[in-house]
């Protein structure tokens, strides 16, 4: 008996149709627990570097994380996995809501897609019923307006829809798949399911998931739930209002955006506004938010209300949470009602609320700049506001100019030349940014944009304050209670940290020190992205329920793979060094990893390097930012490191490397 | 008049934010042995909701009924409608809803009936939202002692009807039975 998955997955092959329930190697679960973990290890195996996004060869995963589907509250995640057509390295962007428990209840831990469908096509997910059913009457169709079609047309209401809007169907690089009140917006992910004729994904569940250790498991689960109602009545003091509480930061409800509107930048990520914060624009922004906000709401068995039912005039109503409140609104120099409404149709096409707006800020910066001709915006309306929405609507068609940009800004600055490039600005590895510029390096932050492999910074840092605290009561009151931290350490780094003069930024925290908490906070994502828990509960936010003290209990209880912290840590490593391995494979190196030139104001050329070459070391990667073959045997990645080495990316021995 | 205590869970339905700890929690309270798997489908209590529309109304199973109503209603409620089977706690052959996902039997809520008593049914300790609140409430109860005035009444009308003679028998008959 498999304890909290369900040991099978679904193999769809969508040229052919045809649909396979396989058993899963229980193998694989002591290794790499579940979630991303099991996606790297299946997309490491089938999808060599030679396969690119659009090939039918792709493999496009909705895998549920190892507690989805039992009591762990929070357990929610989908983690989606295939090839980024902006990156061309592995994508896997994630969402919350209620697919995976649902998923997990019908009794399958993954979907693995292969192949491309030759008509529109949805999947339909029944327990032990899965067919793929014509989808071609609902092609150009909004991504809610299709889950509620196809909810009718089964007649269950209950039933969970994952969609896709114009976006995906176009293959836009930034296309998101929408669920209900998540999605999974980063790296393309949209665009590669609407390449495989998918329109949908659609499942409902009615079997039971089991746990090892019954009585155990739910008194565990019962100290998460006491802990964050701890948390609730006692947020982190001395930090801006959006960190103080769990969760993914609570937009919807907090009105206060001070901190958003004055200290990120505003248009194609260049302006800072320190003074936009007003009362005035408090009261009005109030407004706004209290009659457009009908109802905070949930993910799946998470007390967290990080999202909202929002509603606005003459709109159909639509789900949001988090920043894509004020990514519009920014990029577009506007105000939240523009934000709340560009949103409805943003979700409906189905596009990322990071890449969207800054790659249409993008193209009206080269517009005044001249290098994208008038001719391309003929029609263009001259207010702000009806730009946006004007670029929007050809970006989701790919229509003129939208065809360009809908490969978002770096290829659409090679494809202009001119100079374009330069206004790609704001890019990790090709893909586009939270729109910060800062004036002096953080170490960590330099590590954590440079080498993460997410490719967006809120799914890589947490757990360790973004910045010192001034006053040395406020960091003694933090430390105090600070039992999240695996090591005692921590607590030292923090309290030593000063804003300025000594032991500042950019020297301090240390190099080994930067490299320590870098690894911890990466440890804790790549946990909960093994055990589908949403950071929002873990990883992301200061003082979590989950961490790594409490978190071997809760998957031993669930799983009955036995753990302790060391364990787990070699866990989270191995699942790391995969992903990285993955991506080496398909030719990235050292020389991508590194944050967009203007994001801090000061940098530290030998500083960083020193950085870089540490965090590789403390790693086990080479020089290249590769891991050795030393580092991939010792996780029994054997087949990683053959693989890596016979394709000339690694060297057998140290002495190769020298010799060359 | 004369009232009895119960213990009920009243439903705040304003404030469920729609995250269903209710069922996962109460499906596995009620697994064998406890806590063991967990199933929102085996739950006995349901959160209906529509997102879209704002509809979110955690229902908590009551009794098994055999058939289903007659004619249905609609409700309007701030101008968003609901159907009448939305606030109905009936397991009923009309819906899937409170059966027991194998078998079709009916799923019943026993507010977590255990030894110890639990202070509170675990859906309701799992609520963080505060929309299900455990409450003890008194409810009126129906007077059943009927005084003799009362009783006189009804035997006039039956005198009225079928005459003093045969009332008499009947009641000569039923007595000698005893």
């Amino acid at each position: 008996m498999r304890f909290a998955e369900t040991g099978f997955n679904l193999e769809v092959d969508l040229t052919r149709g045809n649909i396979e329930r396989v058993e899963s190697d229980p193998s694989w679960t002591e290794q790499h627990l579940g979630g991303l973990g099991t996606n790297a290890r299946i997309m490491y195996e089938r999808v060599t570097p030679d396969i690119k996004a659009f090939d039918p060869e792709n493999l496009l995963i909705f895998g549920t994380g190892l507690l989805c589907g039992t009591p762990a509250p929070g357990a929610n995640r989908t983690i989606l996995t295939t090839i980024s057509p902006q990156t061309d390295l592995l994508a896997y962007s994630m969402m919350g809501g209620f697919f995976a428990p649902e998923l997990k209840y019908a009794g399958y831990d993954k979907i693995i897609f292969r192949g491309k469908s030759p008509k529109l096509v949805y999947l339909w997910i029944h327990n032990d019923k899965v067919e793929l059913r014509d989808a071609e009457h609902l092609r150009g169709k909004g991504s809610m307006e299709t889950a509620e079609a196809i909810k009718k047309e089964l007649n269950e209401p209950k039933a969970h829809v994952a969609a896709i809007g114009l976006a995906g169907e176009n293959r836009v690089y930034f296309a998101s798949i929408e669920q209900g009140r998540s999605s999974a917006s980063r790296l393309g992910i949209g665009g590669v399911m609407g390449d495989k004729g998918l329109k949908a994904v659609v499942v409902r569940g009615s079997r039971d998931i089991n746990v090892a250790k019954p009585q155990e498991m739910f008194e565990r689960c019962q100290r998460v739930l006491n802990y964050i109602q701890f948390r609730e009545e006692n947020p982190v003091k001395g930090v801006h209002a959006i960190a103080e509480c769990l969760g993914s930061p609570q937009e919807m409800r907090i009105i206060d955006e001070e901190w958003h509107t004055t200290s990120f930048v505003w248009g194609n990520a260049r302006t800072r506004r320190k003074d936009f914060w007003t009362p005035e624009i408090e009261e009005k922004w109030a407004g706004t938010q209290e009659k457009a906000r009908k109802r905070l709401i949930s993910c799946y068995n998470c007390p967290m209300k990080c999202g909202a039912i929002i509603s606005m005039d003459g709109q159909a109503n639509y789900m949001m949470k988090c920043f894509t409140k004020l990514t519009y609104t920014m990029a577009a120099f506007s105000d939240l009602d523009f934000g709340f409404r560009i949103a409805q149709k943003a979700t409906e096409y189905g596009i990322d609320g990071y890449s969207g707006p800054q790659v249409m800020a993008f193209a009206l910066e080269l517009k005044e700049a001249g290098i994208l001709e008038d001719h391309w915006f003929e029609g263009m309306p001259d207010d702000n506001e009806g730009k946006f929405y004007w670029l929007l609507d050809r970006i989701v068609r790919r229509e003129g100019i939208g065809d360009i940009l809908a490969d978002g800004t770096h290829w659409a600055a090679e494809k202009i030349g001119k100079g374009a490039m330069a206004y790609a600005h704001n890019n990790i590895k090709k893909h586009e940014q939270v729109p910060l510029k800062l004036g002096m390096l953080n170490p960590v932050y330099f590590l954590m944009y440079a080498t993460g492999e997410k490719n967006c910074i809120t799914q890589i840092e947490g757990q360790f304050p973004q910045s010192p605290f001034d006053d040395l009561e406020l960091r003694k009151e933090f430390v105090k209670d600070w039992h999240q931290v695996p090591d005692e350490k921590f607590k030292d780094y923090l309290m030593g940290w000063n804003t300025r003069g000594e032991n500042s930024n950019p020297y301090y925290p240390t190099v080994e020190m930067s490299c320590d908490i870098v690894d911890w906070q990466e440890r804790m994502h790549y946990i909960d992205d093994a055990m589908g828990v949403c950071a929002g509960l873990s990883s992301f936010p200061l003082k979590p329920p989950y961490h790594m003290h409490s978190y071997p209990g809760i998957i031993s209880a669930a799983s009955g793979v036995e753990l302790d912290e060391d364990k787990l840590t070699t866990i989270a490593r191995r699942n790391r060094t995969l992903v990285r391995a993955f991506n080496n494979r398909r030719g990235m190196t050292r020389a991508d990893d590194a944050p967009p030139e203007n994001h801090w104001k000061k940098r530290f050329p030998e500083l960083e390097k020193e950085l870089l070459e540490a965090y590789y070391k403390f790693r086990g990667f080479n020089e290249n930012g590769i891991p050795t073959k030393e580092t991939l045997v010792n996780f029994g990645l054997d087949f990683v490191a053959e693989d890596l080495i016979e394709r000339g990316i690694l060297k057998e021995t140290a002495e190769a490397v020298a010799a060359e | 008049m004369k009232t009895k205590t119960v213990k009920n869970i009243r439903v705040v339905v304003d404030k469920c934010n729609g995250c269903r700890a209710c069922e996962t929690i109460c499906s596995a309270f009620h697994a064998q042995p406890r806590y063991s798997s967990n199933n929102p489908d085996r739950s006995r209590i349901r959160i209906i909701h529509e997102p879209l529309k704002n509809i979110y109304i955690p229902v908590y199973a009551g009794e098994y009924t055999p058939a289903e109503c007659s004619g249905r209603n609609k409700y309007t409620i701030d101008g968003k409608d609901y159907d009448e089977c939305a606030f109905c706690r009936a397991a009923c052959p009309s819906r899937g809803l409170f059966k027991e996902p194998d078998s079709g039997l009916p799923l019943s809520c026993d507010m977590c009936q255990n030894d110890p008593t639990l202070e509170k049914p675990m859906c309701v300790q799992w609520c963080l939202a505060e929309a299900l609140v455990y409450e003890t409430r008194e409810i009126p109860v129906a007077d059943d002692e009927v005084t003799k005035d009362e009783l006189e009444v009804g035997v006039a009308a039956l005198v009225n009807n079928f005459g003093m003679e045969k009332l008499l028998d009947i009641v000569n008959r039923m007595s000698r039975k005893g």
